[in-house]
């Protein structure tokens, strides 16, 4: 069996697609691409595409979901039946409500709930195309389309994965590397305030391994964040550059 | 005292504004003594103040503010009104027709769904829907005009400093034009063409109100509009 395994890092340590160890797939983010949500960003991280809206602060239905102090955040995470290889039945699957449940905790501890009772903000993330590290993907945009929609976070949340391959920790892995490697550690954080909101781990890793991971996945979502920032920015600063000169 | 940002610009969620004796003002949050954003905005250093000049946000009521909404329900004593808000605005019989018996008064008949009403916030807290009144000459039923919709958190720019950006609309196209403080501004002219020059120039302002110089540009646009629409009369 472990013969038949194909090799994941070559002689020259480049990966199945070519990247180093720590070398991230190329991304691309937009915000604002939805006209009816209130909140919407874009992004294509290597051959992952991934779209995300949000709706509020509005009123809870049902109703008896609201909550008297603080607001609730919703979140729907879904993989398009296109999405993948195989047709994936539209049909929200145990690990897409994982998933949900994951990503909305993820994003909680950014935004002031407290500040508007009785509502509810409705995040939903679509996964057009999955090529792994969906989750992460979808965090990074679910932040940036709270932020377009103008709801107050404490901080911008990114995420990024490293995993061990070959016996190798390296960074962001795509579908590939995830399931046919031996383990994978997905990261949210804070980047300004230095603190992380999600945190897992698949697979089997040494301690020593883990902190390499863990270290490395930071330092991806730190790169990632320049990126984040920049999109976010940069519809306003367009504007302002081409009326001003 | 280090600040990290010059007046005007642009920041992020998270970016940190300044360290030490400062205050924070709208849209940033104090952790220590340190100053953080919590919106998209433009930052505002003002003496001892950083604030946040928010590009994007939603319609928080507040009391006295004029607002113009949609009838969504009529109830047996009032009527519930969306008024771009995260909460729904109620606005009751009483206010409206003073002998107001359930039994007798058809509400429907007053304001139906669909109405648009103009109104003025009376009542607001966190933990209760606002309460709107119309009980004052202009207020009501809308019946005519235009009505747009921009970013709340633009209104401030499209007023002007001392109301100079909507005076100079007024003066420059001869329109009635209604500000809510929710974003939804009525438009009143003498033909279909003004309205849709006003409604241009509106856009034109929640688009490029992070912009300086602004003012200018929008007369312009007015002034070769009107020019235009001369020329196609003749």
């Amino acid at each position: 069996m472990k013969n038949e395994k194909r090799e994941l890092i070559d002689k020259d340590g480049l990966r199945v697609d070519g990247r180093k160890k720590d070398e991230l797939r190329p991304i691309k983010i937009m915000v604002g691409v939805l006209s009816n949500a209130d909140g919407s960003a874009y992004i294509e991280q290597g051959k992952n595409k991934i779209i995300a809206a949000v709706y509020g602060p509005r009123e809870v239905h049902p109703r008896h979901l609201a909550l008297p102090d603080r607001a609730i955040l919703r979140c729907r995470y879904h993989m398009a039946p296109f999405s993948v290889e195989e047709r994936k039945s539209p049909a929200p699957s145990r690990r897409e409500l994982e998933l949900s449940k994951v990503i909305r905790e993820a994003l909680e501890p950014t935004v002031f709930l407290e500040q508007y009772p009785r509502t509810a903000i409705d995040l939903f993330i679509e996964v057009l195309q999955a090529d792994g590290g969906t989750r992460c993907a979808g965090i990074t945009i679910g932040s940036l389309a709270l932020a377009d929609a103008g709801i107050p976070m404490r901080d911008l949340v990114v995420a990024c994965a490293a995993g061990k391959v070959d016996g190798q920790i390296v960074l962001d892995l795509n579908d590939i590397e995830d399931k046919e490697g031996e383990a994978d550690v997905p990261v949210a954080m804070m980047p300004n305030l230095n603190l992380i909101t999600l945190l897992q781990m698949d697979g089997l890793l040494t301690p020593e391994e883990f902190e390499e991971a863990l270290n490395l996945s930071i330092e991806g979502c730190r790169r990632i964040y320049a990126l984040q920032k920049k999109a976010l920015k940069e519809k306003y600063i367009s504007i302002r550059e081409e009326v001003e000169t | 005292m280090p600040i990290f940002f010059e007046n005007r610009d642009i920041v992020a969620p998270g970016d940190l504004l300044a360290e030490g004796e400062y205050i924070a003002g709208s849209n940033t949050y104090k952790e220590g003594n340190r100053i953080y954003a919590s919106r998209l905005g433009l930052v505002d250093y003002e003496e001892k103040r950083v604030s946040v000049v928010a590009l994007n946000a939603f319609y928080v009521p507040s009391v006295g503010d004029l607002v113009i909404g949609k009838v969504t329900e009529v109830n047996i004593n009032g009527w519930v009104i969306d008024i771009n808000a995260p909460y729904s605005a109620l606005l009751r019989a009483f206010d409206v027709i003073p002998k107001f018996k359930p039994q007798k008064n058809d509400l429907s008949k007053v304001f139906d769904i669909g109405d648009m009403i103009l109104a003025r916030v009376i009542a607001y807290d966190r933990t209760r829907d606002p309460i709107l009144t119309v009980r004052e000459p202009e207020l009501g039923k809308i019946t005519r005009g235009q009505i747009v919709k921009i970013t709340p958190t633009k209104v401030p720019r499209l007023i002007g400093r001392r109301g100079s950006m909507i005076n100079m609309l007024k003066r420059e196209t001869g329109c009635k034009i209604t500000v809510g403080q929710n974003g939804l501004i009525l438009i009143e002219c003498k033909g279909p063409e003004e309205e849709r020059l006003v409604s241009m120039a509106i856009y034109k302002i929640e688009q490029e109100a992070h912009t300086s110089g602004l003012t200018d540009r929008v007369v312009e646009m007015i002034r070769k509009e009107k020019e235009r629409m001369i020329k196609n009369e003749k």
